[in-house]
C-alpha cells in the first residue's frame, strides 16, 4: 500500500482534502465535529460517492463505489458503536457473511477463530457468546474480523470512547501489533493524550477543508488544538465585548454549588459554583465531559455521589424537576433528542415546561398560553407562521429559540445552556449571546457551552476547562484568552 | 372561494376521515332504504316507554367502543403500542361484578350487595390489571402487543376462576337497566353511559394538563423526561384510565346478558378498539390524538356493522366484509396516499386554470 491520495474540488462537505496512509503506520484523522472526518471516511468506504478526486491504493487508481467494494479492496471499517451481533458466539461473528454455500463447517470455524484470537492475544474463544464479552473485547473482535479479511487499511472510529483506560491499553496493543504486521491504520478519536499515544502522523481537517498532515512530533499539542480550531496562537482580536453589567456579589453564598459531583455518564468528580448574575461556561474539546458536567448538574443523568447547595441550602437533585423546582433550567445540547417535542405546536413547546411546574390539576387555559406564546414569540423575534405551528417545521434558530422561550418562562434563577448556538444561522447566535449578556445584568445566573471559543470568551467570565472527562483548570479575569484556553485545553508539556 | 376553502381545510383535518365514512355510509343505506334513518317510539314488554331504530341500535351497540376508544387513544398516544387485552379484562371486570353481586349463590334471590358496588369492586379490579400491563409497558420497556398478550391469554381463565366456571344469572331486573332501558327512560342506558364517559374525559382534558403531557411523553420521551416529566408514570396513567373503560364496557356487558360466558363475552372487542384508534386518523406509533376522531371511528365501526346486519349478510361472512370496508378507510387515511390525493387535485385545479387562461 502506497498512497491514498483523495480530492474533492468544490463539494460543501470535503473540499480538496488530502490523505495518505502509509503501511504499517497509525494515522491520527483529527478536527472538531463537522470538520469532515465523518464524511471523509464515509467516502473512503463507498457509503458516500465522491463528487471529484482519486482514490489510489498501493499506487493503482481504484473506484470505491460501495462498502463491499471497499472490503475486496481490503479497506475495513470499526466503528464507535459496535456493529456485531452479541447474541450470537464470536466464531459465528468472525465469519458471518463470509461463508461460501450453505454449509457451515462448524469445528474448523471455531479452530479458525482461536487461531486467530491468539494471534492478536485477544483473551476471547471462539465458543463464547459475543454479548458476553467485554465492550473493549467485543470492539478487538471487530478489528479480529477485519483483519482476517485481509485487511490492508483499518479504520477505526472513535473506538475508544466507551472503554476505561486499562481497556484502551489493550486495545493500543492490538493496534501496534497490526502496524508491525504492516497494515495501515487510520484513528478518529477526540481525546489528545491517545493520540500521542499510539499515533505516528496527525491529518487535520477543517470546515471540510485539509489542514495539513503533521509528524507526531512536529506538532505539539497545543499547536494541534489551534490547528484544530482555526486560532492562528496570537489571535487576540474581538475578545472584548460588553461585559456582565450586574455586580457580582461574593458575600452572598452562590446561587448554585456542587462539590464532588459525579453522575454515571464517566466524569470525574468535579466542583462547582456560580454567583448571582454571573456567566460562566464549561469548555473543552468535543467529548471532554463539558455536556455531561452540566447534565450532572440538572440531575439529567444519574447523580452517583457529591453534594450540592441552592443559595446556600443543601438540596438534593436527583431528576430534572427537583432541578426545575430550585429555579434552575437547562437547554440540552441535542436539540432535537433532547429538546423538542416535534409534532406539537410552538404554542406547546413553549408552556411544557412551566406547565409541568405548575402540576398536572393546573393546566393552561388555551388563552393563557397563546398569550405567552405570543409574548415570547415577540421577545425573542421567532419566526413561525402562527403559534399553532409545529415545532418540527421551524428552521434549526427558531426551534432554539421556541426552547429558550420555554426555559425563560420557568422564570429560573440559573440557567444552562449546552451548545445553544450550534447549527443555527450566525443573525441568530448574535442574539443568543446577547441575550445571555442581558438576562445576567438582570441577575440571573448563566451556564453557557459552545464549541466556539470567541463565542465563551465574549459572553463568559469565568470558564471551567475540561480534557478527558476531568476538570484541569479555570480561568478568569486576565487569563481569558485564546491561548490561555487552548494551552489549558491542550494541557501537557506545554 | 370561500367555500372552497372550508372545504380544504375540513379535508386536511384529522377528524374528516370517521366524518366521510360516516357520510358515506348513511349516505348508501339512503339510497338503498330510507326507512334505515326512521325512529319509533315504542313501548317494550315491560310496557315502559322505547326509542327503536337503527340509528338507536348502532348508538346503543356501539357504546362499549366507543368508551374503549376512549382509553385506546391514551395509550396508544402515550407508549406508541396497543393493549389487545381489554376483551379478557372486560371478562374479568364482568365476572368480579357478578361475584360480588351474586357471593357464593350462582342464582342468587336477591343480590348480596348493591349494584354499585359490585361495579365498583370491578372497576378497581380492571385499574390494577392496567397498572399491571402499565408497569410492563413503562418499566420493562415490553412491547405494548407483548406485555399485554400475558393478560390476553390468561385473562379469560382468571374470569372463570373468579367464578368457579358457574355462569351466575341475575334476575333482578334493575341489573339489566345499564344495558338495557331505564323505566321511564325513552333512550338507551349505553348511550347516556357513553355520553358520560365522553363528557368525562373532556373535562379531564380541560381541567388537568393530560393531553399535553401524554403527547409529549408519546411524541418525546427523553424531552419529556428532560422538562421534568416522568414518562413511566404517565405511560401507567394511561392504562390505569383504560382500565376504568374496560370496566365500564364490562359492567354494560354483563348487564345486557344478565349473566357471562367467559369464552365469548366481549370476544375480538379489542382489535376495534384499536381500529377505532386507527381511523380515527390518529397514528399507532403514537404521540398527537385527536380523542374525537376516535370516538366517531367507534361509532362508523358499529354503524358499518349495523348495516351489514341490516342487509343479511350471514354473521360468519361479516368480519370478511368489514375487512373491505377497513381496507379501504385505512389506505385513504395513510398520509402516503393523503399526499397523493391532494397533489393530484392541486393539478387538476391547476390544469383547470391553466386551460381557462388558455
Amino acid at each position: 500500500m502506497r498512497n491514498i491520495d483523495k480530492t474533492f474540488p468544490g463539494v460543501r462537505a470535503l473540499q480538496n482534502v488530502q490523505f495518505t496512509l502509509e503501511k504499517g503506520e497509525i494515522h491520527a484523522l483529527m478536527g472538531e465535529n463537522g470538520a469532515g472526518k465523518s464524511t471523509l471516511i464515509k467516502v473512503l468506504t463507498g457509503v458516500y460517492g465522491k463528487d471529484g478526486g482519486d482514490i489510489f491504493l498501493e499506487g493503482q487508481s481504484v473506484a470505491i463505489h460501495s462498502p463491499q467494494d471497499a472490503q475486496n479492496h481490503g479497506i475495513s471499517t470499526v466503528y464507535q458503536e459496535i456493529t456485531l451481533c452479541p447474541n450470537l458466539s464470536v466464531a459465528e461473528n468472525m465469519f458471518i457473511g463470509r461463508t461460501k454455500g450453505m454449509g457451515v463447517n462448524w469445528k474448523k470455524m471455531n479452530k479458525e477463530t482461536d487461531k486467530i484470537l491468539k494471534s492478536l492475544d485477544i483473551p476471547a474463544k471462539a465458543t463464547q457468546q459475543l454479548g458476553s464479552c467485554s465492550i473493549a473485547i467485543q470492539q478487538m473482535i471487530a478489528i479480529a474480523r477485519a483483519v482476517d479479511m485481509d485487511c490492508k487499511v483499518l479504520i477505526l472510529d472513535e473506538p475508544t470512547s466507551s472503554l476505561d483506560d486499562n481497556e484502551v491499553q489493550k486495545l493500543f496493543k492490538v493496534m501496534r501489533d497490526l502496524r508491525a504486521k504492516g497494515v495501515g491504520i487510520i484513528f478518529v478519536t477526540h481525546f489528545l493524550d491517545q493520540v500521542y499515544e499510539v499515533c505516528d502522523k496527525i491529518t487535520v481537517l477543517r470546515d471540510g477543508q485539509f489542514v495539513g498532515q503533521y509528524e507526531i512530533k512536529d506538532l505539539p499539542r497545543v499547536k494541534l488544538v489551534s490547528t484544530m480550531l482555526g486560532k492562528e496562537l496570537d489571535d487576540m482580536s474581538d475578545i472584548k465585548g460588553e461585559q456582565a453589567a450586574y455586580e457580582v456579589d461574593e458575600s452572598i453564598p452562590p446561587v448554585y454549588e456542587a462539590t464532588g459531583l459525579v453522575s454515571d455518564a464517566h466524569i470525574k468528580p468535579f466542583d462547582f459554583y456560580i454567583r448571582k448574575g454571573e456567566v460562566n461556561g464549561f469548555t473543552g474539546l468535543l467529548g471532554s465531559g463539558r455536556s455531561e458536567c452540566v447534565r450532572a448538574i440538572f440531575g439529567a443523568d444519574r447523580v452517583t455521589g457529591g453534594s450540592v447547595k441552592v443559595n446556600g441550602k443543601s438540596v438534593k437533585i436527583s431528576k430534572a424537576r427537583d432541578a426545575m423546582k430550585n429555579g434552575i433550567a437547562y437547554l440540552a445540547e441535542d436539540r432535537k433528542r433532547d429538546g423538542i417535542v416535534g409534532d406539537l405546536s410552538v404554542r406547546d413547546n413553549i408552556i411544557l415546561a412551566q406547565q409541568v411546574l405548575r402540576g398536572f390539576f393546573k393546566p393552561f387555559s388555551k388563552a393563557e398560553a397563546e398569550k405567552v406564546a405570543a409574548e415570547y414569540i415577540k421577545l425573542l423575534s421567532i419566526k413561525t407562521a402562527s403559534s399553532e405551528t409545529p415545532i418540527k417545521s421551524l428552521s434549526g434558530g427558531n426551534q432554539q429559540k421556541v426552547l429558550i422561550a420555554r426555559w425563560l418562562f420557568t422564570k429560573p434563577q440559573y440557567l444552562i445552556l449546552d451548545e445553544p448556538t450550534r447549527g443555527i444561522d450566525v443573525g441568530t447566535k448574535v442574539d443568543i449571546q446577547k441575550l445571555v449578556l442581558k438576562l445576567a445584568s438582570e441577575g440571573m445566573s448563566v451556564t453557557f457551552i459552545s464549541s466556539e471559543t470567541d463565542e465563551m470568551l465574549r459572553t463568559c467570565s469565568r470558564l471551567v476547562v475540561m480534557r478527558d472527562r476531568k476538570v484541569v483548570g479555570e480561568l478568569s479575569g486576565d487569563d481569558l484568552t485564546q491561548n490561555k484556553i487552548m494551552g489549558t485545553i491542550a494541557g501537557g508539556d506545554n | 372561494m370561500k367555500k372552497n376553502n372550508f372545504l380544504k381545510d375540513l379535508v386536511g383535518r384529522q377528524i374528516f376521515i370517521p366524518i366521510a365514512a360516516l357520510l358515506v355510509l348513511a349516505l348508501f343505506n339512503l339510497i338503498a332504504d330510507p326507512a334505515f334513518f326512521k325512529i319509533t317510539l315504542g313501548t317494550n314488554s315491560t310496557g315502559d316507554p322505547v326509542l327503536s331504530g337503527y340509528l338507536i341500535t348502532i348508538l346503543d351497540y356501539g357504546s362499549e367502543l366507543a368508551i374503549l376508544a376512549i382509553g385506546m387513544t391514551l395509550v396508544t398516544a402515550a407508549s406508541g403500542g396497543q393493549d389487545i387485552s381489554v376483551g379478557a379484562a372486560m371478562a374479568i371486570a364482568g365476572s368480579v361484578t357478578l361475584k360480588v353481586l351474586c357471593g357464593s349463590n350462582t342464582r342468587p334471590e336477591t343480590l348480596q350487595a348493591p349494584i354499585i358496588v359490585g361495579f365498583l369492586v370491578a372497576v378497581i379490579v380492571a385499574m390494577l390489571f392496567g397498572a399491571f400491563n402499565g408497569v410492563l409497558v413503562a418499566y420493562f420497556k415490553i412491547q405494548p402487543m407483548v406485555a399485554t398478550l400475558i393478560l390476553y391469554t390468561a385473562g379469560r381463565s382468571i374470569a372463570a376462576w373468579i367464578n368457579n366456571n358457574e355462569l351466575p344469572v341475575i334476575s333482578d331486573p334493575a341489573f339489566a337497566y345499564a344495558g338495557g332501558f331505564i323505566p321511564g327512560i325513552p333512550i338507551p342506558t349505553t348511550c347516556i353511559i357513553a355520553a358520560v364517559c365522553v363528557i368525562l374525559i373532556v373535562l379531564v382534558m380541560k381541567f388537568t394538563a393530560l393531553r399535553l403531557y401524554t403527547q409529549s411523553v408519546g411524541i418525546n420521551e427523553s424531552s419529556a423526561r428532560l422538562n421534568g416529566l416522568n414518562p413511566e408514570m404517565i405511560k401507567i396513567l394511561a392504562y390505569v384510565i383504560l382500565g376504568v373503560c374496560v370496566a365500564i364496557a364490562g359492567f354494560i356487558k354483563v348487564s345486557r346478558l344478565s349473566t357471562i360466558n367467559y369464552s365469548v363475552i366481549a370476544k375480538d372487542i379489542e382489535m376495534d378498539a384499536i381500529l377505532a384508534v386507527a381511523l380515527g386518523g390518529n397514528a399507532l406509533s403514537g404521540g398527537k390524538f385527536n380523542m374525537g376522531a376516535s370516538i366517531l371511528g367507534a361509532y362508523v365501526i358499529q354503524f358499518l356493522t349495523t348495516t351489514l346486519y341490516k342487509f343479511n349478510v350471514p354473521s360468519a361472512a361479516l368480519p370478511a366484509y368489514k375487512a373491505v370496508v377497513v381496507i379501504a378507510l385505512v389506505v385513504l387515511s395513510a398520509p402516503t396516499v393523503k399526499d397523493k390525493l391532494s397533489g393530484l387535485g392541486k393539478k387538476l385545479k391547476s390544469g383547470k386554470q391553466g386551460k381557462e387562461g388558455a
